[in-house]
């Protein structure tokens, strides 16, 4: 019975590996090519290119200015992510340890429009932030990213505060500290995991998103990289070795990302879906 | 300045920012969807009427609104079975011990972590380029065909995609509730002589329902909102044949500047998205009691 099982591994470990070959090949294939000239890739995509041109990165760096590019998604990212994490974290901490109709009705009430769809409110969105002069602004994309981010964080915490006990704020707050104090002191430190979750959720959705920026920035300047990426897949689009290029140098800041950071992530992921 | 004002002050100098941010950027605009769902608007002029259903009563009729949906429920309803039949086949593979699983596990999840708009681009060069190239080397008249051009092929190349990108994300899932089954249990009915699927549908599939339930509804309401490979691998063609319900609100709201009518659209999406997680939410507590 079990000499039959272990023969089968073998089996199983061809299947499995030539299914991730299958599935890591259009990487693959995006790589090859965008080392190649506009000829190579139009008389053979699967080849191998001749030399490994690094003009193709060169001139899609100029052409989307993707270091400006670059930036931009970095600091959306990061900013709106630790926005996200510094106000929710507070609102929930308190819809915990003050549980009263206030807190319970907010509480829900912020809990409830996790239902609704971001394409509900894109129209009407995008008159409030011109309202709000908001729009085609990085901090006013932030701010969005900071409004539609709360909802989740705020639930993941208030999920893991609960399972916190309270006597050691209480000792805190007998040694002198007040509630701020207790938070900051005592609170915060011991939200790690949670807060490491909901930054990697977060940072994932925002650094990946397109939708949102696509309606809200509209200048060049303020692009970020899924919308910068997207312009050699215009209407007139026949430059494939550049738009390789591109979509290469897209991929790499998450690729490493994910590498560097991938037990935290796939941790992160799977708390995220089972709470969530 | 007493205990109980002080605590007031700090209870609103916590909560407030959250309420603040969530105030303007979701729930104004939700009720302003509504709103505008009742009224006429292009979005520019100052003059905006009250019209009643009528933008509802439109929207029955609204032939390019209903392909939108029928595309979007058959998507829905392949996506949600492969995605999870593929995600727990791989999760049960991955799960014996063989040979580089941290590889085979962190390849298959890859995709996952890429925008999905870069993903759909890639397989946009994919599937013009390389597959013809495929049915030039092969004479495999399934490779020959343009698939981006075709209704039913496009259909397939989005579900394709999007299985390709997701999967990994259902198996990890799948991965974490199979490492969650207590060896001991297996072991004892081995011991009592059950088979391989005697197992695993006796043991394995009993303990590993709620992520089978997670899973099944994280596949219907992602595959609801989808809208970026909508966008970046077909572009809604050909002929409109590929418009998920997201990119059809996007293009009536953004393209013809339908502001009203494409709110009315907004708000049923919304009820079906609510009711989706209603039925979902009664189906966990159902299972808690249970269990």
């Amino acid at each position: 019975m079990h000499k039959r099982e272990n023969q089968r591994k073998p089996i199983l470990f061809i299947i499995l590996s030539l299914l991730a070959v299958v599935v890591f090949f259009p990487l693959y294939i995006t790589l090859v090519n965008s080392f190649k000239s506009y000829n190579e890739v139009v008389s053979s995509v699967a080849a191998l290119p001749s030399a490994f041109h690094f003009g193709n990165f060169a001139t899609v760096w100029k052409q989307l200015n993707f270091g400006g590019v670059f930036m931009n998604s970095l600091i959306i990212t990061i900013v709106s992510v630790a926005g996200i994490l510094m106000i929710s974290a507070p609102a929930a901490y308190q819809f915990v340890r003050r549980p009263g109709w206030v807190s319970q009705c907010l509480f829900l009430l912020i809990l409830s429009s996790l239902v609704i769809p971001f394409q509900t409110l894109m129209i009407p969105l995008v008159k409030v932030a011109s309202e709000l002069r908001l729009m085609d602004s990085i901090p006013g994309i932030i701010i969005m990213y900071w409004g539609f981010g709360i909802p989740l964080a705020v639930f993941l915490y208030h999920g893991f505060i609960k399972s916190i006990p309270r006597e050691l704020e209480e000792a805190a707050l007998i040694d002198g500290n007040g509630i701020a104090g207790a938070f900051f002191r005592v609170v915060l430190p011991l939200l790690k995991p949670v807060t490491t979750t909901i930054a990697i959720l977060q940072s994932l959705w925002i650094w990946n998103d397109f939708l949102l920026p696509l309606i809200t920035l509209s200048s060049k300047k303020n692009q970020t990289i899924p919308i910068a990426s997207s312009v050699y897949f215009g209407q007139y689009m026949n430059e494939w070795h550049l738009a390789m290029a591109a979509l290469t140098m897209a991929s790499i800041p998450v690729i490493v990302f994910f590498v560097f950071m991938q037990r935290n992530i796939i941790e992160g992921i799977t708390a995220g879906a089972v709470k969530g | 300045m007493t205990i109980k004002t002080r605590g007031r002050l700090m209870y609103t100098a916590f909560v407030a920012p959250a309420i603040i941010f969530f105030a303007l950027v979701i729930l104004v605009p939700f009720l302003r969807a509504i709103v505008y769902s009742f009224q006429d608007w292009d979005g520019i002029s100052s003059n905006i009427s009250w019209v009643g259903w009528s933008n509802y009563q439109q929207l029955l009729h609204d032939t390019a609104f209903m392909k939108s949906f029928v595309f979007t429920a058959k998507y829905v309803a392949v996506t949600t079975v492969l995605l999870n039949v593929i995600g727990l086949l791989l999760a049960l593979g991955l799960n014996q011990a063989i040979k580089f699983r941290n590889v085979l596990r962190t390849i298959f999840f890859l995709p996952y972590v890429m925008g999905s708009v870069i993903v759909g681009f890639i397989w946009q060069f994919i599937i013009t380029n390389l597959f013809s190239e495929i049915g030039a080397a092969t004479g495999w008249s399934l490779f020959q065909k343009n698939w981006l051009s075709l209704p039913d092929y496009a259909f397939w190349s989005i579900v394709m995609v999007a299985v390709w990108q997701s999967v990994g994300y259902f198996m990890i899932i799948y991965l974490a509730a199979l490492q969650g089954v207590p060896k001991d249990m297996l072991e004892a009915a081995e011991i009592d002589g059950a088979g391989y699927w005697s197992r695993m549908r006796n043991v394995v599939f009993p303990l590993i329902r709620p992520a089978l339930t997670i899973n099944f509804f994280l596949a219907i309401a992602n595959g609801f909102k989808g809208f970026d490979l909508n966008y970046s691998l077909t572009g809604g063609g050909p002929f409109g044949t590929t418009q998920s319900l997201a990119y059809h609100i996007y293009t009536e709201g953004f393209g013809r500047n339908l502001f009203t009518y494409a709110s009315s659209k907004a708000v049923v999406f919304f009820l079906i998205l609510a009711a989706v997680t209603l039925v979902q939410s009664i189906v966990l507590k159902r299972r808690e009691v249970e269990l």
